[in-house]
C-alpha cells in the first residue's frame, strides 16, 4: 500500500483540483464541471476508505509536517495529523459529499448556476478536509474560516432571493462572533505554549505550567468557535435561517459535516479540553441545554427544513453533552450515525420540496402514496433518529445516555431522556404532516428521478445499519477505534426499554394528534396558546438580539461615527479649512492693480534694505549678520 | 564747491524716489511709463558718475549706461504698444481702471 502521508494529501487535493480546473476550463459547460467535481470527490472517497481501512488494522497517530515560517521563538509549520479520529471524519466528509453530489445532478438540474454549483461544493470539500487533517491551529483556523466562506457562498447561492442574501450574511456575522473567541484562545495558547502544534500544546497545557482558572479560560476561548460553528445556544440563530440555500447544501454543510465540525474540532482538542473539568461541565451544561431547547422550538415549526435544522442543532447538544461528560467515542459515534440519518432526511425533505414546490408542511400531506422511496426511506431515518431499536440512531444515542448517566449530573441525564421524547414527537409529526392524512395542496407530486432516490436507498441502508459499528456483536466497534483505553458500553436492556418507551411514547403521541390531519385542521398546535407561541417564535431569541443590536450596539457606534465624523474629520477639514481661509485672506490684497502691487513690491524692498543696513550697521546683534555688512 | 560722486548719488536717490513716487500714484498710464523713465534715468545717472569717478572701473559703467537706454527704449515701446492695445479694446487709458488680473 502506498504512504498513507501521501494518500492523505491527495484527498483533500482533489476537490481542490477540481475546483480550479472548473473555473479555468468549464466556465458555461455545466455538466463538464459537474462531472470534474464527481470525479475528484469520488477518488477522494476511495482514498478515504483505504486509509481509514488501514487505521482499522493498525490504528496510529501519523503526523508529517513541514516548516513554513519561523517567527521568533515560533515556528509556524504545516502539517497533517492522521489518526483514527481523521481517518473517520475523511469518510465521512467525502461520503456524504459524494452522495449528496450524486443527488444534486437531479435536484440542480436546469439550474443556472449548476456548474458554479459543484465548484463551490468541491471548494467545499477541500475545505473541509483540511480541517480534518490539520495538525496545528494556523492550518485548522484557516480550513475554518474557509469552510465559512463556502457555506456563506452556498447558503447566498441563489443570491437573488433577498432572504437568502440575508441569510448568508447572518451566517457569517453569528459565527464570526464565535470565531473572534476562537481566534483569540488560539493566540494565547499558542504563544504561551510557543508553538501552533496540537501534540505540542496539548504536552504543555497537561504539564501544568498553567494555572487551572487561565486554563479554564482559554479551553472556554476555544469552546466560542465551536459554540459558533456547531449552532450551539445561544449563537444557534444562523443556522436555520442557513436553509435558504439549495436542500443539498443543507444536507451536506448544515447537517452532516460543516457543523459537526465544533463536535470534531472538541474533539480533536481532547486532551486540551480535559485539562480543565470545569470547561468540560460548561461543554455538557450547554450541549445538554441545547439539545432540550432546539427539539423544543423544532416542535412548532412549519418549515420542514427549518424543522430539520432545529433537529440538527438539537443533535449537535447531544454530541457536545456526550464530549463534555467524558463519553469521547459516543459523542463520535453520534456524529457518524447522525451524518447518515440526517443527510438521508435532508435529501428526503429536498425530494419531497422537488415534487410539491414548497417548503410549508401544512400544504403537504399524503405523499406516502405518491412517492414510496422517498417516505420510506424518510421513515427509516425518522426512526433512527428517535433512537428506535435497531437502528443507527439508537446505538449513538443510548451510548451518550450511558455515558451522561455515568459521568454526569442527574439533571444532565433526565434533560437527555427528556429531549428522546421529545425528538420522537418533532420527528414523527414532520413525518404523519408530509406523508400521511389528506393531501392539503394542489401539484400532483411525482416521485424524483433514480439520481435522487438512489443516494436515499444508501443513505437509509446506513441510517439503518451504522449502528452496527457500536454494538456488541461487532469484534471491535467503533469505540475501540477512536480510544483504545475506553471500553465499549455494555448493551442495557433497562436503558434500552426506557430510551425505546419514551420514543414510542413519542411516536404515538404523535400520532394521536397528528396522523390523520385533514385540511381542516392542518396545524393543530395553534389553539394551544402561549407556550405554543413562545416556540413557534424560538423564544423570541431574534427578536432580543435585534433588540441588543439596536439599543446597545447603535448607540455605541453611533457614538463612534459622531467621533469620526466630528473629531477625525473635523482634524482634516480644519487643515484644508485654515488653508482656505488663508489664502481668502491674503485674497483681500490683490486687487489687481499694478500699482497697488508696485507699492507692495517698493515697500518690501525698502523694508529688506533697512534690515540690511540695520544689520550692517551692528544693530541686530552680532550673530545675525557678520560685523561690517552681508556683502563682504 | 567741487562736484562729488555724493551729489551725483544724491540726485540720482531724488529722481529714482520721484519716478517711483509719480509710478505708483499717477492715473494716466502714459504718466506711469513717463514716471518710469525717470527711474531709468536714475539707474542711469548713478552707473554713469560710479563710472567716472572710479577710475579703475574702466568705462564698465557708461557701457552699463548704455545697454538701460536700449532695454528702456525697447520697455517703452512694449508699454505703449500694451497701452495702446488696451485702450482700443476697453477705452481707458486709467491704471486703476485696468483690473484684468484680478479674479
Amino acid at each position: 500500500m502506498a504512504d498513507p502521508v501521501v494518500l492523505a494529501l491527495i484527498v483533500p487535493l482533489c476537490p481542490l483540483a477540481a475546483f480550479a480546473l472548473t473555473w479555468l476550463l468549464a466556465r458555461g459547460r455545466p455538466a463538464a464541471g459537474a462531472a470534474l467535481s464527481l470525479a475528484a470527490i469520488a477518488v477522494s472517497f476511495v482514498l478515504s476508505a483505504v486509509l481509514l481501512w488501514g487505521q482499522v488494522q493498525a490504528p496510529s497517530g501519523i503526523q508529517a509536517d513541514i516548516p513554513w515560517m519561523p517567527a521568533g521563538r515560533i515556528v509556524i509549520s504545516m502539517g497533517i495529523l492522521l489518526n483514527p479520529l481523521s481517518a473517520l471524519m475523511l469518510v465521512i466528509v467525502t461520503g456524504v459529499s459524494l452522495l449528496v453530489q450524486i443527488y444534486s445532478l437531479g435536484y440542480m438540474k436546469g439550474d443556472r448556476g449548476f456548474a458554479r454549483f459543484f465548484s463551490y461544493l468541491s471548494l467545499f470539500s477541500f475545505s473541509m478536509l483540511t480541517l480534518v487533517l490539520a495538525d496545528n491551529f494556523i492550518l485548522l483556523y484557516m480550513a475554518w474560516e474557509l469552510v465559512g466562506l463556502c457555506s456563506y457562498l452556498l447558503i447566498g447561492f441563489w443570491y437573488e432571493k433577498p432572504e437568502a442574501a440575508r441569510a448568508a450574511k447572518k451566517a457569517f456575522v453569528v459565527t464570526r462572533v464565535g470565531d473572534l473567541g476562537f481566534l483569540v484562545g488560539i493566540l494565547v495558547l499558542s504563544l504561551l505554549a510557543g508553538t501552533f502544534d496540537f501534540a505540542g500544546v496539548a504536552r504543555f497545557v497537561g504539564a501544568g505550567s498553567v494555572p487551572q482558572g487561565q486554563v479554564t479560560l482559554i479551553v472556554l476561548l476555544l469552546f466560542c468557535g465551536a459554540v459558533g460553528k456547531s449552532g450551539q445556544f445561544p449563537l444557534h440563530v444562523w443556522l436555520p435561517d442557513a436553509m435558504e440555500g439549495p436542500t443539498p447544501v443543507s444536507a451536506l454543510i448544515h447537517s452532516a459535516t460543516m457543523v459537526a465540525a465544533g463536535v470534531f474540532m472538541v474533539a480533536r482538542l481532547y486532551g486540551i479540553f480535559q485539562a480543565s473539568a470545569d470547561a468540560l461541565r460548561v461543554v455538557a451544561g450547554l450541549g445538554a441545554f441545547t439539545a432540550v431547547f432546539a427539539a423544543a422550538i423544532a416542535l412548532a415549526q412549519d418549515d420542514i427544513k427549518r424543522i430539520l435544522a432545529y433537529s440538527t442543532i438539537s443533535q449537535l447538544g447531544y454530541m457536545m453533552l456526550a464530549l463534555g461528560v467524558g463519553g469521547y467515542g459516543s459523542g463520535l459515534f453520534h456524529l457518524t450515525t447522525h451524518a447518515a440519518f440526517k443527510t438521508l432526511l435532508f435529501l428526503g425533505a429536498g425530494s419531497v420540496i422537488h415534487a410539491v414546490g414548497t417548503n410549508d408542511i401544512r400544504h403537504m400531506g399524503g405523499l406516502g402514496r405518491r412517492m414510496p422511496v422517498t417516505a420510506v426511506t424518510f421513515g427509516v431515518a425518522v426512526l433512527a433518529i428517535a433512537g428506535i431499536f435497531p437502528l443507527s440512531g439508537f446505538w449513538s444515542k443510548d451510548g451518550i445516555l450511558e455515558a451522561v448517566r455515568a459521568g454526569g449530573h442527574p439533571v444532565l441525564y433526565a434533560v437527555a431522556l427528556g429531549t428522546v421524547f421529545i425528538t420522537a414527537v418533532y420527528m414523527s409529526r414532520l413525518f404523519f404532516l408530509v406523508f400521511s392524512g389528506a393531501r392539503r395542496g394542489d401539484a400532483p407530486p411525482h416521485e424524483s428521478p433514480p439520481v435522487m432516490t438512489v443516494p436515499l436507498l444508501i443513505l437509509a441502508v446506513l441510517a439503518a445499519g451504522l449502528g452496527l459499528l457500536g454494538s456488541p456483536w461487532l469484534g471491535k466497534g467503533i469505540h475501540e477505534l477512536l480510544d483504545p483505553a475506553a471500553s465499549r458500553p455494555a448493551l442495557d436492556i433497562g436503558l434500552l426499554l426506557l430510551s425505546n418507551g419514551l420514543a414510542a411514547a413519542g411516536i404515538l403521541l404523535s400520532f394521536v394528534l397528528f396522523g390523520r390531519t385533514t385540511a381542516a385542521h392542518a396545524a393543530p398546535g395553534r389553539r394551544a396558546g402561549t407556550l405554543y407561541s413562545l416556540l413557534a417564535n424560538k423564544f423570541y431569541i431574534d427578536e432580543l438580539y435585534l433588540l441588543l443590536i439596536r439599543g446597545l450596539f447603535f448607540t455605541v457606534t453611533a457614538a463612534v461615527a459622531w467621533f469620526d465624523r466630528h473629531i477625525v474629520d473635523g482634524t482634516v477639514n480644519l487643515v484644508g479649512g485654515a488653508s482656505k481661509r488663508g489664502g481668502a485672506l491674503l485674497r483681500r490684497t490683490l486687487v489687481g492693480k499694478v500699482q497697488g502691487y508696485a507699492l507692495i513690491v517698493t515697500c518690501g524692498v525698502l523694508a529688506a534694505l533697512a534690515i540690511l543696513l540695520a544689520g550692517s550697521l551692528g544693530l541686530l546683534g552680532p550673530g545675525l549678520f557678520g560685523p561690517g555688512g552681508t556683502g563682504q | 564747491m567741487t562736484l562729488t560722486l555724493t551729489h551725483y548719488l544724491v540726485l540720482a536717490a531724488l529722481l529714482f524716489c520721484l519716478g517711483v513716487y509719480g509710478a505708483i500714484t499717477r492715473k494716466n498710464a502714459i504718466g506711469i511709463l513717463m514716471a518710469l523713465e525717470l527711474v531709468f534715468n536714475a539707474v542711469n545717472l548713478t552707473l554713469v558718475a560710479a563710472g567716472r569717478f572710479r577710475p579703475q572701473s574702466d568705462g564698465v559703467g557708461q557701457l552699463f549706461a548704455l545697454f538701460v537706454i536700449a532695454a528702456a527704449a525697447a520697455e517703452s515701446v512694449l508699454g505703449l504698444a500694451i497701452i495702446l492695445a488696451i485702450y482700443r479694446r476697453r477705452v481707458v487709458v486709467n491704471a486703476d481702471e485696468m483690473d484684468l488680473m484680478k479674479n
